[in-house]
């Protein structure tokens, strides 16, 4: 998939600002951002909900305007603000999406047979959706997006508002799908479903794209927001901490984190102050920064 | 390969059918405006006239085809943007002509099979069909006629409140009903009267089911034909093309 400019107005506010990007064949592409970033925008104009106002993108070479019907074709998509028909079963749904998508009644059969088996909802295939968990819905949203066996896979916040089960479910059928060779392109807000599902990510936010690389290579190159975590046996204030190298210090608990720079130099300094101060070391953890780290600096620099 | 583009959003249009079918046939308003109160205005209209049943059929055929062919589709659209199934349908590989032909033909599915409902009750009582083939071709042509219109109904204003379009379509069907010649045979109106007339669709048909029952229109049946194909491609296109315009508003 590629992106290039993508731009979308809703009358003076800019949702999308010129976006691009490009993801590769098989690649697991996380779209992350606050709420009201672009996320839900950007994946409605690449499924062809909405036109953008500017700007060009393609999916296996078909461009998304102008070649819609091909490009929707080869897509399975869980949108954020869709629902599945909750006046029919899960099978009718099924069967609906798979004739939309023109799967041979045989095949969209043995294909629904299977997902609501794998998914846990066989059982209840022909009960109205109405009746169904949010948990159950969402996860029927996702067996309709992939009666068409897609090759490329848009989830819009797939996990939001599920229990810690379905969640994990969820996420392991995701990195299957991404296995066998299916394109996913993933919005969320949660950074840890991102670190653990992506393999490149994109920040979003005002409508603007704040970084782009995998998950660990985001992390190290955010300088100023590597830590360490020490706690000595008795109380230190942490004015007394705040030596040449220490960005930030915080107390954590028991502990007291600092925000360095370089971490090796400013453990020489707190051995050096502990001896000074005849304080013994209890713990000592240099730690690198978390995605959520990145995200928050990068969205309060944005 | 172009034929086969065409041929495969034909059959998929039927999907939208089958699921209209299935989830807005039953629902309240479509009952109400398409059932109950065409019954009850026609009721209002018989009891306490006394007028030769031949005269009544084609007046009742006319309003039971208008209003239950124009009671499923105006709430297809709001109904779905409301729920939220809408954007499910945009994202899919469907053209807005296959999705909004799917609804056409639903609500003229709905329509021509209420339809054969007053054909069975003038038969039962005695009413004699003068030309069975040129009803037939007349209902079908009319339903569908009437689930464009209905469809048009719908297109503007771009809300997802099913209640407001069937409210503000009852505005646009009840006058319609009162200038076809459903109550008035059209050869007693005014000029003025007739000239209004001569813009409904449901003139046309009445006019056509006067000529199948009775044996006399007052137009030419040819034109009462091709009034009704013409109507129904101006209702067909221009419903399309202010959903496609207004298709974004919804989602």
């Amino acid at each position: 998939m590629e992106v290039t400019n993508l731009t979308k107005h809703y009358g003076e506010l800019v949702a999308v600002d010129h976006i691009s990007f490009q993801v590769k064949k098989g690649e697991l592409f996380g779209f992350l951002g606050p709420n009201a970033a672009g996320k839900t925008t950007t994946i409605r104009m690449l499924t062809g909900v909405i036109k953008p106002d500017g700007g060009i993108a393609s999916v296996f070479d078909y461009d998304v305007l102008r070649e819609g019907l091909k490009t929707r074709q080869l897509m399975g998509i869980v949108p954020e603000m869709a629902n599945a028909y909750v006046d029919l079963s899960a099978w009718n749904n099924l069967m609906l999406i798979g004739e939309l998508y023109g799967v041979p009644k045989s095949l969209r059969r043995e294909r629904a047979t299977r997902l609501l088996k794998e998914f846990g909802l066989y059982e209840r295939k022909n009960h109205l959706v109405r009746g169904y968990s949010r948990g159950m819905k969402q996860k029927l949203l996702l067996c309709m997006a992939l009666i068409n066996e897609p090759q490329i896979l848009f989830l819009d916040e797939p996990t939001s508002g599920l229990d810690v089960e379905s969640q994990r479910l969820i996420r392991d059928m995701i990195r299957d799908f991404n296995k066998n060779g299916v394109t996913v392109f993933l919005t969320t807000h949660n950074m840890d479903e991102a670190n653990q599902l992506c393999d490149r990510i994109a920040i979003i936010n005002h409508g603007k794209i704040a970084a782009i690389d995998s998950p660990e290579r985001l992390r190290l190159r955010s300088s100023g927001l590597q830590s360490i975590e020490v706690s000595f046996d008795k109380e230190v204030g942490m004015e007394e901490l705040k030596f040449h190298g220490v960005n930030e210090a915080k107390k954590m608990g028991d502990k007291l984190r600092l925000y360095v720079d370089e971490p090796s130099v400013v453990i020489e300094k707190l051995l050096d102050f502990a001896r000074s101060k005849k304080l013994k070391i209890i713990t000592l953890n240099t730690l690198a920064p978390t995605l959520e780290d990145v995200f928050l600096k990068l969205v309060k620099e944005g | 390969m172009e034929t086969n583009h065409y041929w495969e959003q034909f059959t998929r249009s039927f999907a939208i059918v089958k699921k209209n079918i299935r989830i807005y046939y039953s629902k309240g308003p479509v009952i109400i405006f398409g059932l109950l109160v065409p019954f009850f205005l026609f009721l209002s209209f018989y009891i306490g006239r006394s007028m030769p049943v031949e005269a009544l059929i084609p007046g009742l055929l006319g309003m039971t085809a208008f209003f239950t062919a124009t009671s499923v589709g105006p709430a297809i659209v709001p109904w779905e943007a409301r729920a939220k199934t809408l954007e499910r349908l945009i994202s899919s590989p469907l053209s807005i002509w296959t999705i909004f032909l799917g609804d056409v033909l639903s609500s003229f599915l709905f329509g021509a099979l209420v339809s054969i409902f007053p054909i069975i009750v003038g038969l039962c009582i005695g009413v004699q069909i003068a030309n069975p083939l040129i009803l037939g071709f007349g209902v079908v042509l009319a339903t569908f006629c009437f689930a464009s219109f209905s469809i048009l109904l719908s297109a503007y204003p771009p809300t997802d409140t099913p209640a407001s379009i069937m409210m503000l379509s009852s505005m646009v069907k009840f006058p319609l009903v009162f200038i076809s010649g459903i109550f008035i045979p059209i050869e007693e109106l005014p000029a003025w009267g007739k000239i209004i007339s001569s813009i409904s669709p449901l003139t046309y048909f009445t006019d056509l089911a006067r000529y199948s029952i009775q044996g006399n229109s007052y137009y030419p049946i040819e034109l009462d034909l091709t009034a009704l194909v013409a109507f129904a491609i101006i209702f067909l296109v221009t419903a399309i093309k202010i959903h496609e315009r207004t298709m974004q508003k919804r989602l």
